[in-house]
């Protein structure tokens, strides 16, 4: 972290006002977010103040946190459901659109005949679906997995779709002329050649599995048995437990954080060795 | 075959050389009305380095592709002549772009064509190796292509044709891209690993002074329709090294072949082009 430049060598002004540009961007990437985010807090709480606002209408800061840790064991109970049916949606995405993926990989015909289904899945918004599926399915979790697993795969479907289309066409002649099997070039070459994409993918179908799962709950709330983050909000709102509502909004986008830096690392750690988007930039 | 011959007796030259394959009458045409090739016939002989020598469009990388197997002929046969080599199998193919799988190092993309036939990494490592020392790669086993130069990209290419023993290599303009030291030092290996190992060799390009330094044979082709043109034998003896390159007959050879290229352009130029 700690290396210096080296000073031995005189840097002309146009070079010297880089270096600084440098390093004065690599200061402010951190200090300036948490500056602003602590600034923003910071007059939050005197906006509460300064209006006297109840706490049931804006709860201050300090009450949400305390909340939080009052409430902890409710709210991370409620968390720990909402992250079940995160990650198995999100799993169930990933099997869904990849095995699709390869599906259409193998045939431009199925591809055209059954990609109308996956947009149409897609752009139909899950909150007017949610009455059939109400309906249609009786357990409460598969519910929410169907939600969670309708919002996420499509990302997942398409990049990986586009990932195994796109390679190079000589690799395919070379693999061609070694007498390879189908299987072979789905395996050696379609694949890992669509990794980067597919990895794209996952990056936004795991965001969108956390929106599903909780938007899937909030419209089966009403229908009572669920036990997840959104409930929790409908409840807090209910009751006008505002810093509750708080503390479960923030734990929802600090979660939303975290699996999307998981997923980052994920995407790195995979491509790191030979993906471009993996490289540093020199320059 | 493989006795050990004087140094100056060029191989694959001479009447005596027994054919690899004939290209009889053979043309291809697109579906978009463009007659790629027309009506070529073509001896390539056990042994020769034949250099296909055009401008852009004379058809001269579809032939590769048609004795590759990659795309079948509209008219005419490819004979493979009853030598045993039975299409893509004995075909080793480098392509203008180094084409490697950029997720795999260097050893596991000259092992390539070896695990697509079924032959472990393990059972595989002492042809990979010795391959990579062929090409002067040793020490870069596990590096990525992308650490690599364009040089060293196009010399895994190369091993990667090779590694599979086959008795023909096509090589659709390997060094297009790489500057002049860079090509040069390829033109010298791959003659090298050619004399070595004697594999034959079909190589596509549009240098004159690469086809003249490199091959036996040149066939010099024109388009619109593609067709062969004209061939010229170089009789300059193999080895060929640095002082060939510099030499007075390197350069009266390049000028007869320049001056057959500038006709098959003229040539092409015209609609009507007849022989």
């Amino acid at each position: 972290m700690a290396i210096t430049e080296p000073k031995a060598v005189p840097l002309d002004p146009e070079e010297a006002r880089r270096l600084r540009a440098i390093r004065a961007e690599r200061v402010g990437r951190w200090i300036l977010p948490v500056a602003i985010m602590l600034l923003a807090v910071w007059f939050w709480d005197r906006i509460c103040v300064w209006n006297e606002i109840p706490r049931y209408i804006l709860p201050r800061p300090g009450e949400v946190l305390e909340t939080l840790y009052t409430d902890a064991g409710l709210l991370f109970g409620s968390l720990l459901t909402t992250l079940r049916i995160t990650f198995l949606g999100l799993l169930l995405a990933v099997l869904g659109g990849v095995g699709l993926a390869v599906l259409f990989a193998q045939s431009k015909w199925v591809e055209m005949s059954f990609f109308p289904f996956a947009v149409i899945l897609q752009v139909t918004p899950i909150v007017a679906v949610f009455p059939l599926i109400n309906i249609y399915v009786d357990n409460q979790t598969a519910k929410l997995l169907l939600c969670a697993w309708i919002v996420a795969f499509f990302p997942i479907l398409s990049n990986t779709t586009l990932g195994l289309n796109s390679v190079d066409r000589n690799l395919v002649d070379l693999f061609r002329l070694n007498g390879a099997t189908r299987w072979q070039e789905l395996w050696h070459l379609r694949l890992p050649a669509a990794m980067p994409y597919f990895l794209g993918g996952l990056k936004i179908a795991g965001g969108l599995s956390l929106i599903g799962a909780v938007v899937a709950e909030f419209v089966a709330g009403s229908s009572g048995q669920s036990s997840g983050l959104a409930s929790r909000i409908i409840e807090a709102g209910y009751r006008l437990n505002a810093p509750r509502l708080f503390a479960a909004l923030i734990l929802i986008s600090f979660t939303g954080i975290v699996i999307f830096l998981m997923m980052t690392l994920i995407s790195h750690l995979v491509l790191r060795r030979w993906h471009e988007s993996a490289l540093k930039q020199d320059r | 075959m493989l006795q050990d011959k004087p140094a100056e007796t060029a191989q694959g030259q001479g009447e005596g050389a027994s054919p690899l394959l004939v290209l009889r009458d053979v043309g291809k045409s697109f579906s978009n009305g463009v007659a790629a090739l027309r009506a070529v016939n073509l001896t390539i002989r056990e042994g020769d380095f034949l250099s296909l020598l055009g401008p852009s469009g004379c058809g001269k990388s579809t032939a590769l592709r048609l004795i590759a197997g990659l795309s079948t002929p509209t008219t005419g046969v490819i004979d493979w002549r009853g030598t045993g080599l039975k299409g893509s199998a004995d075909i080793g193919f480098v392509f203008q772009e180094p084409t490697l799988l950029p997720w795999a190092s260097v050893f596991d993309n000259i092992w390539l064509p070896l695990r697509l036939r079924g032959v472990s990494r393990a059972k595989a490592s002492p042809v990979i190796r010795e391959m990579i020392e062929r090409v002067r790669l040793t020490g870069f086993e596990e590096a990525m292509p992308r650490e690599l130069s364009g040089g060293m990209k196009m010399r895994v290419s190369i091993a990667r044709g090779l590694v599979t023993k086959p008795r023909l290599l096509l090589m659709d303009e390997p060094f297009a891209a790489l500057d002049e030291i860079t090509r040069f030092r390829l033109n010298n290996d791959l003659l090298e690993l050619w004399q070595d190992e004697r594999f034959t060799v079909v190589f596509v390009t549009h240098s004159v002074f690469e086809s003249v330094f490199l091959s036996n044979r040149i066939v010099v082709m024109a388009a619109r329709p593609g067709r062969v043109f004209r061939e010229i034998a170089v009789d300059a003896p193999y080895p060929r090294d640095e002082v060939f390159r510099t030499s007075s007959a390197y350069a009266a050879l390049c000028r007869e072949a320049s001056g057959v290229l500038g006709e098959a352009i003229t040539l092409g130029g015209s609609v009507h082009g007849d022989h």
